[in-house]
C-alpha cells in the first residue's frame, strides 16, 4: 500500500494504511521533513480500551507531550430528550434513566423533582417516598463511585482494583435489584413518589451491607490504592485544574471539591429532605487526580452514613405508609404484589378498580394511557449526582407530554475541562485526566 | 362572532373597559392552533374543529417578587443603569414562577447582562449551568429560545436568563467570553436547534455527525422512527401515532 | 467398532472439524465494543461473581486484529455506525458477533433518528441477546450458545454448503403468524431459546 501524502495547511500529512512504514520514512526523508519538532496527530477512539465510553480524543503530540487535545463526542447520541417529547410525563422516566447510565436514580430523581415542581405537589410527596429516594440515591452513589475508582485503576493498569470495585458494585446491584426489581435503569422514582415500597427483608440486607460487607471491602480497596507508590506517581499532581478553572468552565462535583470548595447541592440547596441528614462534604485542596480519588472514596463513607440514617427512619415508619402521592389524579395507580405468575397488579387493586370504584378505574385508565396534565411553565431542578450538578430543565405547555426536557449533564460540562487538564502533560496523563473526570458518555451525548 | 371579545356580564370585578381591551388584544394575536384535539391524521368528528386558539399574551410578574429576587433585580438594574444600558432596555420582562426567577433578556444585551451578573460582587453568578434550547413552533417571531441557568455559589442563589430569536433570524450572541464553559453547550444548541451563536470560537456540530442535515430537536423535525412489526401487526413510530391530546 | 479396537490404546479418533471447533470455542477473545449501559453489565460479567475468565474471555482484546468475538453492547448511534463497521472489518476471520441488549438487536426503546435500528443493518449477527440491559447470566448463556455454534461449525466446502442451506431455510421460513399455529418450517423464528437452526448469515 503506497503512502499517500498531502501537503496540508499544517504541514505534510501522511495517510498510514498499514504495512507501509518503510515508504512513509522514505517519503519523509525525501521531502526533507526534518523539523525540530515533529508533531504527531494521534486519534484515540472512539473504540478504545478506556471503559469510559465512546469518547474520541485527537491528540497532537510533540514527542511524549500533548500539545493539543480535542475531544470529540456524539458517538452515543440517542435522542433521549426528543423521544421524551413523544411520551407521557411518567413514561419519560424510563428514557431519562438511561442517559447517565451509571447513576440512573439521579436522572430519574432530577426529572421527577422537576415534574413535581411543575405540578406544584412538592409538599405532598410522602415522606417515606423521599426517604426511599435518598436511600437509593446514596446506594447509587456508592455504585457509581465504585465504578469510577475501578475503571480509574483499570485504565492505569491496576486490574485488581477493578475486580475489587466490581465485586463491591455487585453487592450494591443486589440491593438495588431487591428494592427496585432491576440491576440498572430502574424506572423506580416516578413523579409523585416511588413505584413500590421496600420488600420484606430488605432492611436487614441493607443493614448487613452497611455494617459488615461494605466497610471491609472498602478498607481492602483503600489499602490497595491510598498509599500505593505507583498509583501516587500516576495521579499526584496530574490533571491539575484549580478553582478558577473550574468556575470558568462550569465544573461541579468531585472536581470542584478537589480544589477545596465544599460546594455540594445536598448541603447548599437541599432536596428530598437532605437538610435533615447528618453528613459531611469531603474536600481536598490538591486539585489533582489523586485528590479527586480521595474525594470519591470519602464520599462513599458519607453515603454509608446517610444510608444508615435512612434505615433508621424507614424502620421507624411503617410499611403502610404510602410511597406514592395520595392525589389519585397524579399518583401512579398500580399497587404491585408478588403473585404466582410474578410481580403485577395485586388482586386487591384489580378487584377495587373492576368491582368497587368507577373513579378508580377511570383514574387507572386515564393515567396509564394518557397521563396527567401538567400546568404550563418551566422549571430547573438540580441534584448532586456522583459526577456533579445534574439539572433537569423541564418545559410544559399544559399537556400530558413534556414539551421539552433538557438535562444539564455534569459529564458534558466537565468533559470540556479535559483539554485544560491534559494539554502540556504526557500522553499517559491524558488517561488519568479522563478517568479522574469520570465522564459517562451516555450523559454526555444523551 | 363580533370582535367584542369575551366580555361577560358576570365579570363585575373589573370595569368592562379593561376586559374588552384584553379581549381585543387577544383577538389581534395570530392563531396558533385550530381544533379541540391535537389529531391531524384521522378524522376529527368531535365537532370542535372550529375552535381557534390564539397566541397567549406574554406574562410578566409585578413587583414585589419575593425572596431574594428583588435584590437581584435591583442590583442588576443599578449596575446596568450605571453602565448606560437601561434595565428596561435589556430585560424585556421578569417572571417569578414556582420559586424561580426568569429574566427575559433582549439578545443584543445578553453579553452585557451576563458579564454584569458574573462580575458584580452583590450578584456574583460565577457558574453557568449551560445553554438549553427550546423551540416554540407556534410562537411566530419568537420561536427559538436559549435558556441559561446561572448559579451563584457566593450567595447560594439561582437565576434563569431567557433569550428569544425568530426562526427567520436565528442569531444570538455567544457568552463564551463571559462563561467559557458554555462552549460545548452552545455547539449543542446550534446542532439541535439551529441557533447561531455569534462570536463562538468554533460553532460546529457536536452530537450529530458532521454532515447531518437539519436540526433534530426542532419541533418541525420528525422523530425519525420506523414502524415496528410484532406478530404480524405493525405499530407506527411514536410521532406518527394517533394522538387525542 | 472397527478400527478403534485394533489400534493400540492411547489413540483418540475424532474429526478435524470437532478439534478445530473445540479449539476455537475455548479461545475466544472478545473485542468488547462496549457502548452504553450494556457495557457496564459486560464489565460486571467480567467481575468475580459472573466470571468471564472461566471461558478465557476476560482478556478483552483491545485491538480488533486479535479479536474473535465482537460483543456490541449498547445502542449504536448514527455517528458510531461507520466506526463499528470499520472495527468489524479489521477483525480477522473467523469472527462472530453477539448483539447484546435490545438496542443493539433492534434499536430497542429508541425508535428515532439517532439510533441504528439493529446492528444487523451493519454487521452480520450470530446471537441476538435481548434485555435492557441483559443480566450477566443471560450474557453467559448467550456465550454458551455461541460456543455451541462455534463447535458445530463446518469447515471448508462443507461450510459453504452449510451457509447456503441455512440461507435457503431462512428464505423459506414462514411469517410469524404461521409459527403461531405451530408450524416449524425449516427453522422458525430464532430467539435465544433455540440453538438448532440458529440464524446464519452469508459472509
Amino acid at each position: 500500500m503506497t503512502a499517500n501524502t498531502d501537503a496540508g495547511a499544517e504541514g505534510r500529512v501522511y495517510n498510514v494504511g498499514g504495512q507501509d512504514w518503510d515508504e512513509i520514512v522514505r517519503a519523509a526523508q525525501q521531502a526533507g521533513d526534518r523539523s525540530d519538532h515533529e508533531h504527531l496527530i494521534v486519534n484515540m477512539g472512539p473504540q478504545h480500551p478506556s471503559t469510559h465510553g465512546v469518547l474520541r480524543l485527537i491528540l497532537t503530540l510533540d514527542g511524549e507531550t500533548v500539545t493539543e487535545l480535542r475531544p470529540v463526542i456524539g458517538y452515543l447520541h440517542t435522542g433521549i430528550e426528543k423521544s421524551m417529547e413523544f411520551r407521557t410525563w411518567t413514561q419519560g422516566v424510563t428514557f431519562c434513566t438511561r442517559a447517565d447510565y451509571l447513576s440512573p436514580i439521579f436522572n430519574e430523581t432530577a426529572y421527577c423533582l422537576a415534574v413535581e415542581k411543575l405540578l406544584g405537589i412538592e409538599a405532598e410527596i410522602p415522606e417515606r417516598a423521599s426517604i426511599l429516594r435518598v436511600l437509593l440515591m446514596e446506594l447509587n452513589r456508592i455504585a457509581s463511585h465504585m465504578t469510577a475508582i475501578g475503571t480509574f485503576g483499570l485504565e492505569l493498569g491496576a486490574t485488581t482494583v477493578f475486580l475489587y470495585a466490581v465485586r463491591e458494585r455487585e453487592n450494591v446491584l443486589d440491593l438495588l435489584e431487591l428494592i427496585t426489581g432491576l440491576r440498572m435503569n430502574h424506572a423506580y422514582v416516578r413523579p409523585g413518589g416511588v413505584s413500590q415500597d421496600l420488600p420484606a427483608g430488605a432492611l436487614d440486607k441493607l443493614r448487613e451491607f452497611i455494617g459488615a460487607v461494605m466497610p471491609t471491602q472498602r478498607r481492602e480497596l483503600r489499602s490497595l490504592l491510598d498509599g500505593a507508590p505507583l498509583f501516587l506517581a500516576r495521579t499526584k499532581d496530574v490533571a491539575f485544574l484549580d478553582l478558577a478553572g473550574c468556575m470558568s468552565l462550569g465544573v461541579t462535583g468531585p472536581l470542584l471539591r478537589g480544589t477545596g470548595l465544599p460546594w455540594d447541592l445536598r448541603k447548599s440547596q437541599p432536596y428530598c429532605g437532605y437538610e435533615t441528614y447528618e453528613f459531611d462534604v469531603p474536600t481536598q485542596d490538591t486539585c489533582d487526580a489523586y485528590g479527586r480519588y480521595l474525594v470519591r472514596i470519602d464520599e462513599v463513607d458519607e453515603s454509608l452514613k446517610i444510608i444508615e440514617q435512612c434505615l433508621d427512619r424507614l424502620a421507624a415508619g411503617s410499611a403502610d405508609d404510602p410511597v406514592m402521592i395520595q392525589d389519585k389524579k397524579i399518583g401512579w395507580p398500580a399497587r404491585l404484589a408478588l403473585g404466582p405468575d410474578g410481580l403485577g397488579n395485586s388482586p386487591d387493586h384489580i378487584a377495587h378498580i373492576m368491582g368497587q370504584s368507577m373513579e378508580a378505574l377511570i383514574h387507572h385508565f386515564k393515567l396509564v394511557t394518557e397521563g396527567f396534565r401538567v400546568p404550563p411553565g418551566q422549571v430547573y431542578v438540580a441534584v448532586e449526582s456522583p459526577r456533579g450538578e445534574l439539572g433537569c430543565h423541564a418545559v410544559s405547555d399544559g399537556g400530558t407530554r413534556p414539551y421539552r426536557a433538557h438535562f444539564r449533564d455534569p459529564s458534558f460540562t466537565n468533559l470540556q475541562a479535559v483539554s485544560a487538564m491534559a494539554e502540556g502533560g504526557l500522553v499517559a496523563d491524558v488517561i488519568a485526566a479522563v478517568a479522574s473526570i469520570d465522564p459517562v458518555l451516555g450523559g454526555v451525548d444523551r | 362572532m363580533s370582535g367584542d371579545g369575551p366580555v361577560s356580564d358576570e365579570n363585575q370585578e373589573q370595569p368592562p373597559d379593561e376586559a374588552a381591551l384584553a379581549g381585543q388584544q387577544r383577538l389581534s394575536e395570530q392563531v396558533v392552533r385550530t381544533g379541540m384535539f391535537g389529531t391531524e391524521t384521522s378524522g376529527d368528528t368531535s365537532g370542535y374543529g372550529g375552535l381557534q386558539v390564539r397566541r397567549a399574551p406574554l406574562p410578566s410578574t409585578p413587583r414585589p417578587y419575593g425572596s431574594y429576587f428583588d435584590e437581584i433585580t435591583d442590583a442588576l438594574a443599578a449596575r446596568l443603569t450605571e453602565d448606560g444600558t437601561g434595565f428596561g432596555d435589556a430585560v424585556e420582562r421578569v417572571i417569578v414562577d414556582r420559586g424561580e426567577l426568569t429574566l427575559h433578556v433582549r439578545r443584543e444585551y445578553l453579553v452585557a447582562v451576563a458579564r454584569t451578573l458574573r462580575d458584580e460582587p452583590t450578584l456574583a453568578f460565577e457558574l453557568c449551568g449551560g445553554v438549553s434550547g427550546v423551540h416554540y413552533l407556534n410562537d411566530i417571531g419568537r420561536e427559538l429560545h436559549a435558556v441559561y441557568h446561572l448559579v451563584s455559589i457566593t450567595h447560594n442563589r439561582r437565576l434563569r436568563l431567557e433569550v428569544s430569536a425568530p426562526d427567520a433570524d436565528p442569531h444570538i450572541p455567544s457568552v463564551v467570553d463571559v462563561y467559557p464553559g458554555c462552549n460545548w453547550h452552545e455547539r449543542e444548541t446550534w446542532d439541535f436547534f439551529g441557533i447561531i451563536f455569534d462570536g463562538h470560537p468554533g460553532l460546529t456540530r457536536i452530537e450529530m455527525p458532521d454532515d447531518w442535515k437539519g436540526h433534530p430537536q426542532r419541533k418541525d423535525y420528525p422523530l425519525g422512527g420506523i414502524p415496528v412489526e410484532y406478530r404480524g401487526a405493525t405499530v407506527p413510530p411514536p410521532d406518527e401515532r394517533r394522538s387525542y391530546t | 467398532m472397527g478400527v478403534e479396537e485394533k489400534l493400540p490404546s492411547g489413540i483418540l479418533l475424532t474429526t478435524v472439524e470437532k478439534v478445530v471447533g473445540y479449539a476455537r470455542k475455548v479461545s475466544v477473545w472478545p473485542a468488547t465494543f462496549g457502548l452504553a449501559c450494556c457495557a457496564i453489565e459486560l464489565m460486571q460479567t467480567g467481575g468475580s461473581r459472573h466470571d468471564l475468565a472461566r471461558f478465557g474471555m476476560e482478556r478483552a482484546s483491545n485491538t480488533p486484529r486479535q479479536a474473535d468475538l465482537m460483543i456490541v453492547a449498547g445502542r449504536v448511534s448514527q455517528k458510531m455506525a461507520p466506526v463499528l463497521r470499520q472495527i468489524y472489518d479489521q477483525m480477522a476471520d473467523p469472527k462472530w458477533v453477539i448483539s447484546m441488549g435490545v438496542c443493539a438487536s433492534s434499536g430497542g426503546m429508541f425508535n428515532n433518528y439517532a439510533i441504528v435500528q439493529g446492528v444487523d443493518h451493519i454487521v452480520p449477527v450470530d446471537i441476538y441477546l435481548p434485555g435492557c440491559p441483559p443480566r450477566p447470566e443471560m450474557l453467559l448463556d448467550s456465550i454458551l450458545k455461541l460456543h455451541d455454534k462455534i463447535q458445530n461449525m463446518k469447515l471448508g466446502m462443507d461450510r459453504e454448503v452449510e451457509v447456503q442451506e441455512l440461507e435457503q431455510a431462512r428464505l423459506r421460513r414462514l411469517p410469524l403468524a404461521a409459527d403461531l399455529a405451530g408450524v416449524q418450517a425449516g427453522g422458525g423464528p430464532t430467539l435465544l431459546g433455540q440453538s438448532q437452526g440458529q440464524e446464519e448469515t452469508d459472509r
